[in-house]
């Protein structure tokens, strides 16, 4: 069996870079076929935010191919996300489209995810999308006190927003508003 | 999601006619087409059916882990007070305040019922049964959760300061919880934690918001401190599980001074002393809710909360 993994990815920095980077590493014999199984699974989309692929999101964890079938690991981004569930069918479905067969969809907790995953792509497509991407990384400040960093407003690029509530549309964003252009706007928070 | 894939939509194949489609005769073609694809589809890609998939399997942080008779009973106290507590929270949508706190109490009820998704699907995994066995076939006196989740809603105030103590005496537990020796306590510990974060801001900045509102405000949430704060000292009493459970789950009482630093602080920043809450009204929790006697407050609850599972059986959508 041969296998990939993202466990590590934000030891190897954000960027799309350095993720297209490893994907290209040979690691086995069979590495073509897993390469093509990952790419599969990658392109679905996250169906709340549909710029992103669960792979942008950081939410493709691995994909395992051999003899006996496909695994695919996913990670919920919040507990009680409602959206993991389309995305497991949504692999299923991709997987069986392209001619796979004995798939399983399994999820994980741990590690927890974190937006610090999400890939600089994704942060790119998402403020092209009207989201607000994750200002910094999750393990960068630390502290008793919350210091909330601005937030850019994705469509004037002020930085003169306001938090209007922490809890937005969707369990991963928060609700602002830009007092230069007066527009309401998501922020997907860093988690 | 149950809906059942079958191959035409697989493979975006037409479908069977609808028998009341005035277009009669192409009933027997779309059905002899399907009828040829599915002998097709079944050599190409076998049976694919979404439901085949168990979608918890591994929702409890570390696959097929199977939690001990004393794993379960812990699982199943905080698993418990996860979805009481979110099941409350759920009747405010539509009717908080402000557009912004039906979406943030949603919010915050969707992490927690997360939470006892996770919690209840490790506990039944002790004994066969699934976490919706767990949540909507075991009666009241089954019910693990300590007294302060199962406690009304009371007014905005009183959802306020009940959220404050859940949210601090869940970062406190969880953030003790997460270096588990049991892998998957600790798995689920360290995914809550950080949501629990967020409910606990949440009700920091709602509780002092209140106190330094209006005169109502602040006479509102001393109302809540005053009936609420009695069920604080059932979250850190310790039992023979806990002695049990060494290593494994952390003991409450161990909890206590991370969570009175937070209380005081906050309340000291909100200018509350004691003694504007403290022995105002008689009565305290009886505390019996890890064995299982509850207040008068949860039957009620249980009762909406699962009917339809109950009237109905493996109902689905």
């Amino acid at each position: 069996m041969v296998s990939r993994t993202e466990a590590a990815r934000d030891d190897r920095g954000p960027g799309r870079a350095s993720a297209l980077a490893s994907r290209r590493r040979p690691e086995r014999a069979s590495a073509p076929e897993l390469q093509r199984a990952w790419e599969v699974a990658a392109a679905v989309a996250d169906p709340e935010v549909p710029v992103l692929t669960i792979e942008d999101l950081g939410v493709l964890r691995a994909v395992e191919v051999d003899a006996s079938g496909v695994r695919v690991t996913l990670t919920p981004t919040y507990s009680g996300c409602p959206a993991i569930d389309q995305m497991r069918d949504d692999v299923l479905l991709a997987l069986t489209a392209e001619g796979y067969r004995d798939i399983t969809v399994d999820f994980t907790l741990s590690p927890a995810w974190t937006t610090d995953w999400m890939s600089e792509a994704g942060k790119a497509k998402l403020e092209a999308y009207g989201i607000a991407p994750p200002t910094h990384r999750a393990g960068e400040r630390g502290g008793p006190i919350p210091v909330m960093l601005g937030v850019k407003c994705p469509r004037c690029q002020s930085l003169r927003t306001r938090e209007v509530s922490r809890f937005g549309s969707t369990a991963c964003k928060s609700h602002f508003e830009c007092l230069a252009c007066l527009e309401p706007f998501d922020h997907f928070k860093v988690h | 999601m149950n809906a059942q894939l079958n191959d035409a939509e697989l493979t975006a194949e037409p479908q069977p006619v609808d028998p009341s489609d005035a277009a009669q005769p192409k009933q027997r073609d779309a059905a002899a087409v399907n009828a040829e694809y599915d002998a097709e589809a079944a050599d190409v890609h076998g049976e694919v059916t979404v439901d085949e998939l168990d979608l918890a399997a591994e929702l409890s942080g570390v696959p097929s882990a199977k939690a001990t008779a004393d794993i379960a009973e812990y699982a199943l106290r905080l698993g418990d007070d996860a979805l009481i507590l979110s099941q409350r929270l759920g009747w405010w949508i539509s009717r908080a305040p402000e557009l912004e706190e039906d979406m943030a109490l949603g919010n915050i009820a969707l992490d927690l019922l997360g939470h006892a998704r996770s919690l209840l699907h490790y506990a039944g995994s002790a004994t066969g049964k699934s976490e919706d066995d767990l949540a909507y076939f075991r009666d009241e006196h089954e019910f693990r959760c300590a007294w302060l989740f199962e406690q009304p809603n009371g007014d905005f105030a009183h959802t306020t300061v009940r959220g404050l103590i859940a949210a601090i005496w869940m970062q406190e537990l969880y953030t003790a919880l997460s270096q588990s020796t049991d892998a998957s306590l600790a798995a689920i510990a360290a995914k809550s934690v950080k949501e629990v974060a967020y409910h606990r801001d949440h009700a920091v900045q709602w509780t002092l918001r209140l106190a330094g509102g209006t005169e109502e405000s602040r006479r509102r949430l001393l109302e809540g401190l005053t009936d609420l704060w009695t069920y604080t000292d059932e979250l850190f009493r310790d039992d023979e599980l806990h002695d049990r459970l060494d290593g494994i789950a952390p003991r409450p009482s161990s909890l206590r001074a991370g969570y009175d630093e937070i209380w005081n602080a906050v309340l000291a920043e909100a200018e509350i002393e004691p003694a504007d809450y403290v022995g105002r009204k008689i009565g305290s929790s009886s505390g019996g809710g890890r064995h299982g006697n509850h207040s008068t407050h949860l039957g009620p609850l249980l009762a909406e909360m699962q009917v339809l599972a109950r009237r109905h059986p493996g109902a689905t959508w």
